[in-house]
């Protein structure tokens, strides 16, 4: 099974939901999809040994085959393409890789050349990937696409999602079995949950709700779960404890046993709701 | 020589826009007649503005840019079509384009960050 953590809002607490998921189940892959900033090897301690580069095509122009036409700028709908004074100006970073320059040139002067725009890493058994795009780089699918290629079959993966609810989003949950959707009782949470809610029905995925960080204000999350039919899954209390815990990189499962039992009921209701 | 004007409005009486890709209008002026044309900049709300709106300078053979802050993306479009960059006020478009007549516009050389224009904390 394939189970994606999404949130919405960021630092609800996808990341101590998902590690702790991983810890608590006997076998899992655990994926860190926040390429933009991937926490999870923090708190789930992995050995680090197999490095892939993750490369994109991007256009590069023969300058002797270039006749200045301005087709390519035209075609390129990123505008990662200028011509002046009858020559190709490229910004390779808005790039995203569709290949159109090429076909659009009339003289056979664009080919592709790769460039690398982050990495994806893994310790030996393939059971934590994660992937990191390089600063500055804005166009983070390709790496998300590429820990995807990854997923192994035959036991439960987890997909820690980047925040948000745009094109790595997406990109993430596309596929999966079920959403668990991470929020906090704030009016924030509570916004940017009716947002990712509204992708993962889109994307027709089946989902449910983490309330985190629950200090009896949980109710206006309640009321909008019941409503729109999406189960609460588990409720975690606000507490300085565990928000003590979490800051020298010590998950609610490490420092309560009773935890463990809790995500593992969580995991078996997912189960059986995928299973429905 | 054509001067556009990154303006707010499609008038000489319009105030100039302060952002360059991602300007509500491109005024392409004659300074000495002051007869202009009015571009509504349509690439502004979506990705690489500033690439876009270099290029429409090009295509549209203006000799001369007045704007408040141009990107790095935009500058380098700017400078490979050797076009220089001056930077204007917060004014009337007729006013920045009567201040480049007589000399006494600045010259642009460097630029402000990505997408500086797109609000949040400057």
């Amino acid at each position: 099974m394939r189970l994606a953590v999404l949130s919405g809002k960021g630092g609800t607490g996808k990341t101590t939901v998902s590690a702790s998921l991983a810890l608590a189940l006997d076998s899992c892959q655990y994926i860190d999809c926040d390429v933009e900033e991937p926490n999870g090897a923090i708190f789930l301690k992995p050995e680090l040994q197999e490095r892939y580069e993750v490369k994109v095509p991007v256009p590069e122009v023969d300058p002797a085959k270039c006749n200045g036409c301005g087709n390519c700028a035209r075609a390129c709908q990123f505008h990662a393409l200028a011509v002046i004074k009858d020559k190709a100006l490229l910004f390779a970073e808005i790039c995203h890789h569709c290949g159109a320059c090429q076909l659009s040139c009339p003289t056979g002067a664009i080919h592709e050349a790769d460039r690398v725009i982050g990495v994806v890493e893994a310790d030996a058994r393939g059971s934590f990937l994660h992937g990191r795009l390089n600063i500055g780089e804005p166009v983070s699918i390709p790496i998300i696409r590429e820990l995807k290629r990854r997923v192994q079959n035959g036991l439960p993966v987890i997909l820690d999602c980047p925040p948000g609810a745009s094109c790595s989003v997406v990109q993430a949950i596309g596929g999966c079995d079920y959403c668990i959707l991470v929020t906090e009782p704030t009016p924030f949470g509570l916004h940017d949950l009716k947002i990712a809610v509204a992708l993962v029905k889109k994307m027709k995925l089946p989902g449910g709700v983490i309330i985190n960080k629950a200090m009896n204000n949980q109710q206006m999350i309640q009321e909008f779960c019941q409503e729109n039919g999406i189960e609460v899954l588990l409720e975690t209390p606000f507490s300085r404890e565990i928000a003590e815990n979490y800051s020298r990189g010590i998950l609610p499962v490490q420092a309560d046993p009773a935890w463990i039992s809790r995500l593992q009921e969580v995991y078996s209701q997912v189960e059986r709701s995928v299973k429905k | 020589m054509k001067v556009a004007v990154s303006a707010t409005g499609n008038t000489l009486e319009n105030i100039m826009d302060q952002r360059f890709g991602r300007a509500a209008y491109f005024l392409i002026a004659d300074p000495e007649t002051m007869q202009i044309k009015a571009i509504d900049n349509q690439a502004a709300s979506a990705g690489g503005a500033g690439i876009t709106a270099a290029q429409t300078m090009v295509d549209q053979g203006v000799g001369a840019v007045i704007t408040g802050n141009v990107g790095p993306n935009a500058m380098s479009v700017l400078k490979a079509a050797e076009i220089p960059v001056y930077r204007g006020t917060p004014d009337p478009v007729r006013k920045n384009l009567e201040a480049f007549k007589k000399g006494a516009l600045e010259k642009i050389e460097d630029t402000v960050p990505s997408h500086f224009g797109m609000g949040g904390p400057k």
